[in-house]
Formats: structure tokens, C-alpha cells, sequence
């Protein structure tokens, strides 16, 4: 069984957003989409100051198996990335929801959370 | 998709050990266990055991049997002592590979062979159509048999601790004899689909559990873990070894793959395929497989398109991660004149221009 706290929300592509309860929020993907991947050997991300439409890609995550897109959760101006992944792309695996997040972000509506799947729907979902 | 997956004999035992299980080849396989790079590293470094029970098995008896494999085959098998085994393709008239395979000689008019889990059923009725005028039978074995594959530097050892009677060590590569382990029957070949020294056991499909457990418990304190597809597929690709619908298929031929040690175009009789593969011979293979490395972390993956100075030469056939070498490998059918002419091949990996480093397979070995 796939970790699915509760303080996150989801998407159903399966990245999660953490806000902080100041505008901003990290964002990552799932345990269930790690385990999904497997090894990831890679991973790309977008830049500091780029923004996003809420659905829009904002990287790739490379496993051994496959390239997938990762999607953004909600509508947001990228404010840091996880410099750690670039030559530890492994820390995805190893702690999809601590070490391994990948963007630091502001969200243009706070309140944008609140849209999401919380913990009980995604857990429906995997 | 409604399509029923057939299961191994060793299905719960791949649930126990906690492997994920995914489609292959219409069969329910274990991809994985704990990660494809670690299953990887393991039977490099130690020992790996896989099922692939999953490949099919074929029969071939009576008088005209010898006959009758060495016009199939493009490999020579009128030669090929009893109790040693060959690789070789089963060519269609244009050259196009139909399946390769490996053929061992049991008996004087009695050869085993063992073919691409995909490719079985048609392997079947391809070698039953063009037994019609040879004295010999065809028979599809597969359900006869589960096979289990124990490789990497410490097999030998491990089938050691579990072997009653005959010396698993006495096999020379490319050889093969029954033999009893931990009480099983198995029919053990020196050889397997990693790079790595090994064996491949067949077994009877209600053995096939007993004899897993057998060997993980011998070999647990030596390092031997089960592993998947996943690592079978890295392994293979890393060793160089074509995978059938990759590096070779029915428009890719053995010529183009690198094959020609296993096709013997003046050997008595000739073979399905000779003509055209002669043909192809003289004139230089059109395009050929080349493996490589990549100085990134992209992975280049089958189907991407490999150009030179603007052009389109070429085709990613393979690609994945090299867990030894940490860096992505691969291998691309490309034009004779691109290789020729020593051209800098690239391939765009999502608007990176890479550059193609050929190599020589085993490529964790070429630096």
C-alpha cells in the first residue's frame, strides 16, 4: 500500500501540493507514482520565475522504464526547485514526500488547495 | 484490454517475494522486486535468479530431424555434438528473422529448442509448415516446462551447494545435461541472456517452486536475489544481446544486426533465407545495429529518430539506463553511409541535442 498522508493535496495525475499556509506550497509526486516508476534516474524541471496554468508540464521524471510529464496542480509562479535532484534524482524514490519534493511555488490563489483531491478522494483514486 | 494473461507456475511465488507484475508477451510476469538498477547490480556482482518460464519450447524428432533443423536454421546443426547447444535465427525467405532461438541437440535425431516467449505460437506453425516432406516430428512443448535462470559470477556456486551427483561446475558453456538439484530433475544449460556466467534450468512446471526456494536458500548468504524482466532487459542490453522485435525482427536481418557468425551461407543444403541474405552479403548490408552510450542522464528510447549533419539516418532501438556505467545506453539501426563516413549521429531527447557514443558491447566493460 501506497503512503498517503493526510495534510497533502492531490491531483489525479498524481503530484501532491503541500501549502505552507503563507501563498505558498511545495509540490511533488506520490509514493503511488514513484512506486509506479521505479528507479527514476532523471529528473527535469522547469525554472525559477517561470509560471504555470494549473494542468500545464512543468518537467519529466525518467525511470528506468519510461519518460512521464508532470503536471502542475494549480495555477502558480515557481519560486525554488529541489537542487538536490539533479544529481539525486533517487531521493524521489527513497522520500516522495520530504527530500524528494521538486518545486517550491506561490500559488496565485491561496485558496487553491482547496480545489484538489484531499487525502480520502486519492486514496479512492489508488 | 480483455486479453486472459497465462501465468508461470511460479505466479504466487513472485506475490510472496513481493514482485510487481506486469503484461509481457501475453504472459502475467514480475517486472521488478525491489528495483530494476539494484536487481541489476546483483547479478553482476553476485547472482540473480529469473523466471523465464514464460519462453516456449519446442521438440523436433525422428530421422530427418538433423535435416530438417539445419534448413530452418541459419546456424549450422549437422555438427552440433549431443549435449551441447547453438544459437541461431529462424530466417524467412527475404532474410527477415522470424525468432531467435537456441537449439539443443538431445539425441542423435532429437533436438530441444527454446523460443521467444512472444514469438512460440507462431514459431510452432512456421517449424510444423516447413517440416511437411522431412521424416520428423514437431511437437510444442512449452507447457511441459517451466525454466528458472541462475546467472552472474557466483551461479556456479550457488547450483553447487544444491547439486546431488553430477558437478554443475563440469558443464562447459554452451553445454547441457540432466542433472538433480535439491531433488529436483532438471535439464541444466550452461548459458542465459546477461553477460553473466549461469545456468538455465528446466523444470517440470510442479517442480519449478521447489526449485526456486531451493536455490534462494542456498544462495541467500552469497548475495542471490530474485530478480525481473526489468533487470533481464538491462542486463541483456548492456552484454550487447539482440531482443528479438528490437535488434532484430522480420525487417531487421541477422546481417544488419551483427549476426553473421550465426548464419553459415555456404553450409550444405542451405537454409530459408539464404539466398536473400547471401544477396545481402555481397552487397553490404544497407544499414546496421550499432550499440552506444550517451554523456547524459535522458535515457534514448526505441523509436526515437538518430540524425546526422540535418538528416535522418536512423532509428533508437533499445534504450535504457546502465547501472554499471550510471550513464544511458542503447542501440540504433543506422544507414551504412552515416557509419561510414564516421558522421557525429545525435538524437534530440526532448529538445537536447545528445550525441550517440558507439561502442563495442559488453558496453560496461568498454570505457
Amino acid at each position: 500500500m501506497s503512503l498517503v498522508p493526510d495534510d497533502l493535496r492531490y491531483t489525479k495525475e498524481h503530484e501532491w501540493l503541500k501549502p505552507a499556509g503563507d501563498g505558498t506550497a511545495l509540490v511533488g509526486i506520490t509514493d503511488y507514482a514513484q512506486e509506479s516508476l521505479g528507479d527514476i534516474v532523471f529528473v527535469e524541471l522547469c525554472r525559477v520565475g517561470q509560471r504555470f496554468a494549473s494542468g500545464s508540464t512543468f518537467g519529466v521524471v525518467e525511470s528506468v522504464k519510461a519518460a512521464s510529464d508532470l503536471f502542475m496542480p494549480a495555477a502558480v509562479e515557481v519560486i525554488a526547485i529541489n537542487p538536490k535532484l539533479e544529481t539525486e534524482p533517487e531521493l524521489v524514490n527513497r522520500d516522495p514526500y520530504g527530500a524528494g519534493w521538486m518545486l517550491k511555488v506561490r500559488l496565485d490563489d491561496p485558496a487553491a488547495a482547496n480545489a484538489m483531491l484531499d487525502a480520502a478522494a486519492y486514496r479512492k483514486l489508488v | 484490454m480483455s486479453e486472459t494473461l497465462l501465468r508461470t507456475p511460479l505466479f504466487d511465488w513472485h506475490t510472496r517475494q513481493g514482485a510487481r507484475m506486469v503484461p509481457f508477451a501475453g504472459w502475467e510476469m514480475p517486472v521488478q522486486y525491489t528495483g530494476i538498477l539494484e536487481e541489476h547490480r546483483v547479478t553482476r556482482g553476485a547472482a540473480g535468479l529469473f523466471d523465464v518460464s514464460h519462453m516456449g519450447e519446442a521438440r523436433v524428432t525422428g530421422p530427418a530431424a538433423v535435416a530438417f533443423v539445419d534448413r530452418v536454421a541459419t546456424n549450422q546443426m549437422s555438427d552440433l555434438p549431443v549435449g551441447r547447444a547453438r544459437y541461431t535465427l529462424l530466417c524467412a525467405p527475404d532474410g527477415g528473422v522470424v525468432d531467435d532461438i537456441i537449439v539443443y541437440r538431445m539425441g542423435s535425431q532429437d533436438f530441444f529448442i527454446c523460443l521467444n516467449a512472444g514469438n512460440a505460437p507462431g514459431d510452432v506453425v512456421w517449424l510444423k509448415e516447413h517440416a511437411a516432406g522431412f521424416d520428423c516430428v514437431v511437437r510444442d512443448v512449452s507447457t511441459e516446462y517451466a525454466q528458472l535462470a541462475l546467472q552472474g559470477p557466483l551461479a556456479v556456486a550457488i547450483a553447487q551447494r544444491v547439486a546431488t551427483g553430477a558437478d554443475p561446475a563440469a558443464l562447459a558453456r554452451f553445454s547441457f545435461a540432466e542433472m538433480t538439484l535439491a531433488g529436483v530433475r532438471v535439464l541444466a544449460s550452461r548459458t542465459g541472456y546477461t553477460g553473466e556466467d549461469g545456468f538455465e534450468f528446466y523444470v517440470a512446471p510442479g517442480d519449478a517452486v521447489a526449485l526456486a526456494d531451493a536455490l534462494l536458500e542456498a544462495g541467500k548468504y552469497l548475495g542471490l536475489r530474485p530478480c525481473g524482466l526489468g533487470a533481464r532487459d538491462s542486463l541483456r542490453l548492456e552484454a550487447g544481446l539482440p531482443l528479438y522485435g528490437h535488434e532484430i525482427s522480420r525487417e531487421i536481418s541477422p546481417l544488419q544486426a551483427g549476426l553473421g557468425w550465426a548464419v553459415k551461407l555456404d553450409k550444405a543444403g542451405g537454409f530459408i533465407g539464404r539466398d536473400a541474405l547471401a544477396a545481402e552479403a555481397a552487397a553490404g548490408p544497407a544499414r546496421r545495429v550499432v550499440f552506444f552510450t550517451l554523456d547524459d542522464r535522458r535515457i534514448a528510447r526505441a523509436g526515437m529518430v538518430v540524425s546526422a549533419e540535418g538528416r535522418a539516418v536512423g532509428t533508437v532501438l533499445s534504450g535504457t539506463l546502465s547501472p554499471l556505467l550510471n550513464r544511458p545506453i542503447g542501440s540504433a539501426l543506422i544507414e551504412r553511409g552515416a557509419l561510414e563516413s564516421k558522421a557525429v549521429l545525435n538524437v534530440d531527447l526532448r529538445g537536447t541535442v545528445v550525441t550517440l557514443q558507439v561502442a563495442r558491447p559488453p558496453l560496461h566493460k568498454s570505457t
